[in-house]
């Protein structure tokens, strides 16, 4: 931590030591830029898909539906029926039966919006929304059998479990996208560090002959190639968040997919990164160079 | 201060020397001559712990630098002033910045501002003191190095053909620089196959002249 203090307070004389100028400069401002810009948005897709995961499980288990085939003419019956049933059942909250234009809405990405509802056998749904402790579906399914022969129950277990399991994997590979991002930051500037030590064997041999230590042979590369990562990843993270910004919201979508935007408070998150990046590039650089010199004696 | 005891130093699996012993005390002139190749760099190399020998024991300043950690001979070398033949310098900063270096590895940079200035102007460089190091002559290279090795004051004043580039009358400023640090108590040892500097020093200063010949090193006259 002292020496993270040390090379945060700086010493411009052992900067100085170092030639300011090579590409390695330019090499490490673009890599931690394009790393930074990659960063955002695999922040930005690891939030939404958490988000995404967080809605279907909350919303879907909170919800339950029932589909009710039956005759034309004992339609109403079976459907009123069901909606006693319901009423009458610990742990649901309401039910009711959605209208023609509403499943005809549920219908028209599939089949357009001019579907003439009315003249084909659709079965009746029912929304169920559930109070906060839930109803017994084993029991309520045993009812609905000997009740409303023609209702099947839907409680969105079988397809809600797979969605969110999806959603949580896709937050996982998010954070992996992270995780491997850093890592190849920490290779490139490392790469980058070696082939500036190599590229100033002159001025290390120089500094040795004058007492200079490994330390502070190794601080005046560490701390330029820490704050060209800063810079380079704050443009970078910048420029995401740009980006980011401009993408569609998730209403083009028709309200199925979250968006995959920052919103609220995730917008500060990417502000972590130009640090992180910095950090990574501390601890690569200080690796880099004080086993390049130990190499080099 | 420095010395070395029953030293070999083996290069591309020859001995260019074995069992040689020196020892380089305070207050003590060496000058070190031999033929070309007879390894004379080599042993400088090895007073300031640049190589490492074969066999045998390099002391600096009481410890054996065998024992040292790398801080340690860092700090060890601060203690030591070095001219190298090729004179290298760091090329992006002015020559006065080259010639303050030490002191700034130290951290000692601004106790001795004055100094600078006057050993600057000692040594005929008072008027360059901005230029960048490729844009000086070898000699002018030559007399910035021997301004470096000797602004920290060191111990021990290390330096390989010193006044090779340089005019005779230049030669015999350097020269009393070092006969001045030399009658400080400073160790100095100064590798050359100038004749006449060293009979130049010889009337100033009691100096012992050795020859590395063979592997060996022997004491010599002055007529060589």
């Amino acid at each position: 931590m002292g020496r993270f203090l040390a090379l945060i307070a700086g010493d411009s004389q052992a900067d100085r030591a170092v030639p300011p100028t090579g590409f390695t400069a330019q090499l490490t401002v673009f890599t931690a830029g394009a790393m930074a810009f990659l960063a955002v948005f695999a922040l930005s897709l690891s939030l939404a898909t958490g988000r995404l995961a967080d809605r279907w499980a909350s919303e879907l288990a909170r919800t339950a539906t029932l589909r009710i085939s039956a005759p034309v003419d004992q339609m109403a019956a079976q459907t009123a029926a069901a909606i006693r049933l319901l009423q009458t059942t610990p742990g649901v909250a309401s039910a009711r039966a959605l209208t023609a234009d509403e499943e005809k809405a549920l219908l028209a990405p599939w089949f357009g919006a001019e579907l003439p509802v009315d003249s084909l056998p659709i079965p009746q749904l029912i929304e169920i929304i559930e109070d906060a402790d839930g109803f017994d579906p084993t029991g309520l399914r045993a009812r609905l059998q000997a009740e409303v022969p023609g209702a099947v129950l839907d409680d969105h277990t079988r397809w809600r479990e797979p969605l969110v399991e999806a959603a949580g994997r896709l937050r996982l590979l998010g954070w992996l996208a992270l995780v491997l991002i850093a890592g190849a930051t920490g290779a490139m500037i490392t790469l980058a560090a070696q082939s500036a030590l190599a590229a100033n064997a002159q001025v290390i041999r120089v500094l040795r002959l004058v007492g200079a230590r490994d330390l502070y042979i190794a601080r005046a590369f560490v701390r330029r190639f820490t704050f060209r990562a800063l810079i380079g990843a704050a443009a970078g993270t910048v420029a995401g968040m740009a980006a980011v910004f401009l993408l569609p919201s998730g209403d083009v979508a028709g309200g199925f997919l979250p968006g995959f935007g920052l919103q609220g408070v995730h917008w500060l998150y990417p502000v972590a990164i130009p640090p992180l990046a910095a950090a990574v590039a501390f601890v690569a650089t200080r690796a880099a160079a004080l086993r390049s010199l130990q190499e080099q004696s | 201060m420095i010395e070395l005891r029953n030293v070999a130093y083996n290069y591309g699996g020859a001995a260019l020397f074995s069992d040689l012993s020196l020892v380089l005390a305070p207050g003590s002139f060496h000058f070190l001559t031999g033929p070309s190749g007879a390894g004379k760099t080599t042993l400088l190399k090895l007073c300031y712990a640049e190589l490492t020998a074969t066999s045998g024991q390099v002391m600096l300043f009481g410890e054996d630098g065998r024992t040292l950690s790398r801080d340690a001979i860092a700090l060890a070398r601060r203690r030591i002033g070095v001219v190298h033949q090729d004179c290298q310098f760091l090329d992006h900063l002015p020559l006065a910045e080259n010639v303050a270096l030490p002191l700034t590895v130290a951290g000692r940079k601004g106790d001795k501002a004055q100094d600078l200035t006057e050993l600057l102007n000692w040594v005929g460089l008072g008027g360059q003191a901005d230029q960048l190091p490729p844009s000086l002559s070898g000699g002018e290279r030559q007399r910035a190095a021997l301004a470096r090795a000797v602004i920290m004051s060191p111990d021990v004043v290390l330096a390989d053909e010193p006044t090779g580039n340089v005019d005779w009358e230049m030669s015999q400023r350097l020269l009393a620089l070092l006969v001045e640090l030399n009658k400080m108590g400073k160790a100095v040892l100064i590798a050359t196959h100038d004749l006449n500097l060293i009979r130049a020093a010889k009337a100033q200063v009691p100096a012992r002249i050795l020859r590395l010949r063979g592997g060996k090193l022997q004491s010599a006259g002055v007529d060589l």
